[in-house]
């Protein structure tokens, strides 16, 4: 007796039909759930069923899949899947997750796809995004590069949680990049009729056939409502809500376009790469980084701990780059001590605004004697994407300091702020 | 009037008064204004039997988007769908079980909560979350045992504003408000029995903590007639039209299986037909339909319907044609305003002409009907798919069909019958244990019936009795008849119960008092500090009434005295009933009207 059979259990109470389910990991196991012919799904304690009756064996569903013509009229894109909800489906006899990633699962979810363009599908992994790590973004990386040489632009079908920090460690692993990288995701499972995938994925497939940028972007909900994806820098882009679509918001930076259904793309900050003629290449990466977000009281001895396995250190600081130094002559000693083995670099807590090495004691404290380096208005995140890829190269600092992927701004505009 | 056999079974709705199931939204329906709007599309995902022509589902739906209403009062990101639901509200269900013993059902061990795919944008999500809670109870009609096989709690739907081709508003206030649904088996076999078994169930639920007043109880009820189909009728929000509802759907049953039968006599085995451009065959209609498409770039396609002269204009309902269901179909599937049959032609614009020339060109012989579509040429097309599949389906008798009851009492085609495969786990919410001992452990609500006998004795007239049990009003009516023992229970029932009532009938003022407010008052009133005359004009007020108690407070006997004599002396020569008149005027809900008038006497 499998989970999927329909079976037949008689208990001291009666007898129920319907098809056994699988029991989720986590709950107790006394209990077996059966799912009615009225489609509910009952739970009956185990110990209660006195006889167990198989009426029919489960037979696992062959999908049915749409037949894609290809249109020499149509941009190519390629899909690279990674995992995450977007590109999963759902057994609905058992309410299982099963996941299948060929193009026409994607055009067979979204018909609308084949019309924007043609469309190669490749499963380049399947895990949740919390778990990636480096050795997964250096497969991304290289996916992308054997796409591009016959794509017009790439998306990458992502998990949500940690995508701009795949964005980021992209933008600067890919040097030279020629087309759009677009990534996206999904807030709402796609067994729901309300879920975002399904705009997610038509506005990125549109940006990646015929935005006429060449970086990596992140492609997702712009409001609560169906009107438009925004296109965000994938070096300037956090997710901002743990639940909502438009979770991902564009931070020190305006989006660089909106991206309608309907195909219409409407660019909103001039300020990016364009499509050009040439040769990407891949950069390298260390995982040898550690990030630290400092508090008032913070215990010394956890920078001492990161500096023993990191190879270079993001210290997420308070306000315009700050540390309790004054009051902890301890932080100020560890913080000397480490400095004189591996560079250190600061970010702050605020994400929105720019560190500043000079406008109090403090921080010149931190900077001239300590020798910490500021890293303007980069996010958090993005400075240890840039800090793993930068470990890599001759220079650590030059490299940390030079704009690579817009990850700096010189200008902070009002409009960046909260939006 | 029908003759068949029929066979009902119900399916009552109640709003339980409590906050939303899901989250910790207060459930409030309200005429408010909306704050912000969301606009949302939704898309066909699963079907009937779990694998389905998305391409078809979705053509269907293709350009029809929905719009939210909200109001921060009632609405939160999980009514919004983006935000994941908490679990599920524990006094809602402590509810649902006292129903469940009330029907004396058996319960299942582990409610799970499940996802009921729904496409009409009336739940954010795209499902219903809804838990079947216990089965195989019953109740006793004068016919005989009534089942009821399933008690379930669920979440209510968002509230429909507005309908419009492509687009629909509804309102979240209601959407996620708990919702028990208790489905009889098919055991009812006529008309009255149907209302009487519905009233009954309804007494039963209302004997709980469950939501009062219009919308807050919906009916649906499932007829078929033998020969016939069971057909789900929805939203019949009035218990005295259940048996028009029943006994209109066993005459449209009759006769849809009449028109079968004819169709075998004519030898019409399947409606087989191509659709065809009429454009240019119509191009100089005056009709508006017509014209106003053609001129908007659109289309007018037409079938030829073989053999079938006579039989879709054939009245299946008062004032509802075969016609009818086949345009019910068109509008549903394409979003069309509507079709044209040749039983109702020549009208609308077209004439014997053009009649004569459409005949031509889609070869109708004199035994054939046809059907037009002016619309574009993509929704003209799929229109006439759904008028042809709604053809083929009179053929085979009466098809299993979800319709919404109009107010006449007819129904209209919401949707084709869903199946079992539309319920699916909804994973983001905990399974609840229901164990004997915690049922054992909650007690049964008073029976509504022994309510209103108790309050008889309490000394209410039976009306008042009813009205006083029925009320959710109730229990703070019970704590005041404790409270108040100089005040007589009749007295205190009709000031909580009537008053609202009254100030609404004589002033058109909508009053909304809360329980100090009543408090505040019986106090008064039992303190004698006020007089019953002023009850109404405090309230009337509409502000907190401690705030306003003071200026309707009762002269002292010395204080009445002065005033009486001031209005003498202002009134000298005027004869005595003038001067009570002026009296009862100004001093009005300061004393009680015999006073004034034994101070007036003895002062002039």
């Amino acid at each position: 007796m499998k989970p999927g059979d329909r079976v037949k259990l008689t208990t001291s109470e009666g007898t129920f039909e319907g098809t056994l389910l699988p029991r989720p990991a986590l709950l107790s196991s006394d209990i077996t759930v059966l799912k009615l012919k009225t489609g509910y799904n009952i739970g009956i304690e185990s110990k209660k069923i006195e006889k167990r009756t198989v009426l029919q064996e489960y037979q696992t569903p062959v999908p049915v899949r749409a037949k894609i013509v290809h249109d020499p009229a149509l941009p190519t894109v390629a899909i690279l899947s990674t995992g995450g909800t977007i590109a999963s489906r759902v057994d609905y006899r058992t309410g299982g997750v099963y996941a299948d990633y060929s193009a026409e699962d994607f055009v067979m979810m979204c018909p609308e796809l084949s019309k924007i363009a043609n469309i190669k599908a490749v499963k380049v992994m399947s895990m949740m995004s919390e778990d990636a790590v480096a050795a997964d973004w250096q497969k991304m990386a290289e996916a992308i590069l054997e796409s591009l040489k016959t794509a017009d632009g790439v998306v990458i079908t992502h998990g949500t949680d940690t995508m701009h920090f795949t964005s980021s460690v992209l933008s600067f692993l890919l040097e030279n990049l020629t087309k759009p990288v677009i990534i996206t995701g999904a807030q709402r499972s796609i067994d729901r009729g309300s879920s975002d995938a399904f705009m997610n994925l038509m506005c990125s497939i549109k940006a990646a056939a015929s935005w006429d940028g060449a970086c990596v972007t992140i492609c997702m909900h712009g409001t609560i409502s169906d009107d438009y994806c925004t296109l965000l820098r994938g070096t300037k882009v956090r997710k901002m809500h743990t639940s909502r679509r438009d979770a991902f918001r564009a931070i020190n930076d305006e989006p660089l376009a909106r991206v309608y259904a309907n195909g219409r793309i409407e660019i909103t900050n001039q300020e990016y790469p364009k499509r050009h003629e040439g040769k990407t290449s891949l950069r390298e990466l260390d995982n040898r980084v550690g990030i630290i977000t400092t508090y008032p009281d913070i215990e010394p001895a956890i920078f001492e701990e990161h500096a023993k396995r990191a190879k270079g250190l993001i210290i997420v600081a308070t306000g315009l780059g700050n540390l309790p130094l004054h009051n902890k002559k301890t932080v100020k000693q560890a913080l000397q001590k480490i400095s004189k083995k591996i560079p250190l670099f600061i970010c702050s807590q605020t994400l929105y605004g720019r560190v500043n090495p000079s406008v109090y004691a403090n921080l010149r404290e931190l900077s001239i004697e300590i020798g910490a380096t500021y890293l303007s208005d980069m996010l958090p995140e993005t400075a240890y994407a840039k800090l793993m890829v930068a470990l890599t190269c001759k220079n650590t600092k030059e490299f940390m300091k030079t704009n690579i992927a817009g990850e700096f701004t010189t200008r902070e505009l009002d409009d960046a702020f909260l939006r | 009037m029908a003759t068949s056999k029929i066979t009902c079974g119900l399916e009552i709705h109640q709003q339980v008064d409590t906050k939303k199931l899901f989250c910790e939204c207060p459930s409030l329906v309200q005429e408010n204004r909306p704050e912000y709007t969301v606009t949302r599309n939704l898309r066909a995902v699963v079907g009937e039997t779990g694998e389905i022509d998305i391409a078809a589902a979705q053509q269907a739906m293709k350009g029809k988007h929905y719009l939210y209403e909200c109001n921060d009062e009632n609405a939160c990101l999980i009514d919004l769908d983006e935000e994941p639901p908490r679990n599920m509200r524990e006094e809602a269900l402590t509810v649902a079980i006292q129903v469940g013993k009330l029907f004396n059902a058996q319960f299942v061990d582990e409610v799970q909560v499940m996802r009921k795919t729904v496409v009409d944008g009336s739940n954010t999500t795209g499902f219903q979350r809804t838990s079947l809670v216990a089965m195989n109870g019953t109740i006793e009609s004068k016919h005989g045992p009534i089942t009821i096989p399933t008690v379930i709690l669920e979440e209510d739907s968002g509230r429909i504003i507005k309908d419009e081709n492509e687009r629909t508003m509804f309102r979240l206030d209601r959407l996620g408000i708990p919702l028990l649904e208790i489905s009889t088996g098919p055991d009812i076999h006529s008309p009255d029995e149907c209302a009487e078994v519905a009233e009954k169930i309804g007494r039963i639920l209302r004997s709980c903590n469950v939501k009062r007043g219009l919308g807050t109880i919906r009916q649906d009820v499932n007829v078929s007639i033998e020969g016939g189909t069971r057909v789900e009728i929805k939203g019949a929000q009035d218990l005295a039209l259940l048996p028009k509802l029943v006994e209109l759907e066993a005459l449209r049953q009759e006769n849809l299986l009449e028109i079968k039968k004819e169709l075998e006599k004519r030898g019409v085995k399947s409606i087989m037909t191509q659709i065809q451009d009429l454009s240019s065959t119509l191009s100089r209609s005056q009709s508006n339909v017509i014209s106003g498409a053609l001129n908007n770039k659109g289309a007018v396609l037409g079938i030829r319907v073989q053999n079938c002269k006579g039989l879709i204009g054939k009245e299946v309902q008062p004032k509802r044609r075969l016609g009818t269901e086949l345009s019910d179909r068109a509008k549903t599937a394409a979003s069309v305003k509507g079709l044209f049959h040749s039983d109702e032609l020549p009208n609308y614009g077209i004439t014997d002409g053009e009649i004569a020339a459409i005949t031509k060109k889609l070869e109708c012989a004199p035994q054939d009907a046809f059907i037009l579509v002016a619309d574009t040429k993509e929704k003209s097309e799929l229109a006439l798919r759904a008028a042809i599949q709604r053809l083929n389906d009179a053929i085979k008798g009466v098809p299993k069909e979800v319709r919404r009851a109009n107010e006449d009492g007819t129904t209209t085609f919401l949707r084709m019958m869903p199946g079992a495969a539309r319920l699916y786990p909804e994973t983001d919410v905990l399974p609840i244990r229901l164990t004997k001992k915690r049922i054992d452990a909650i007690a049964l609500p008073e029976l509504l019936d022994h309510k209103i006998t108790r309050y008889e004795k309490l000394g209410l007239g039976k009306d008042l009795a009813e009205l006083a049990a029925n009320s959710e009003h109730a229990s703070l009516f019970e704590t005041f008849v404790k409270k108040f023992n100089k005040l007589k229970t009749a007295y205190i029932a009709e000031i909580l119960l009537t008053t609202e009532k009254n100030i609404r009938r004589q002033f058109n003022i909508a009053i909304t008092p809360n329980a100090e407010d009543f408090e505040t008052l019986l106090t008064a009133l039992s303190e004698e500090k006020i007089s019953k005359e002023s009850v109404l004009d405090i309230l009337k007020e509409k502000k907190p009434v401690k705030e306003i108690l003071g200026k309707y407070a009762l002269l002292s006997d010395r204080e009445l005295e002065l005033e009486v004599k001031k209005i003498v002396d202002a009134n000298k020569g005027m004869p005595i009933n003038g001067r009570i008149g002026k009296a009862m005027q100004q001093l009005r809900g300061k004393a009680s009207g015999q006073k004034i008038v034994e101070l007036i006497k003895k002062n002039s």
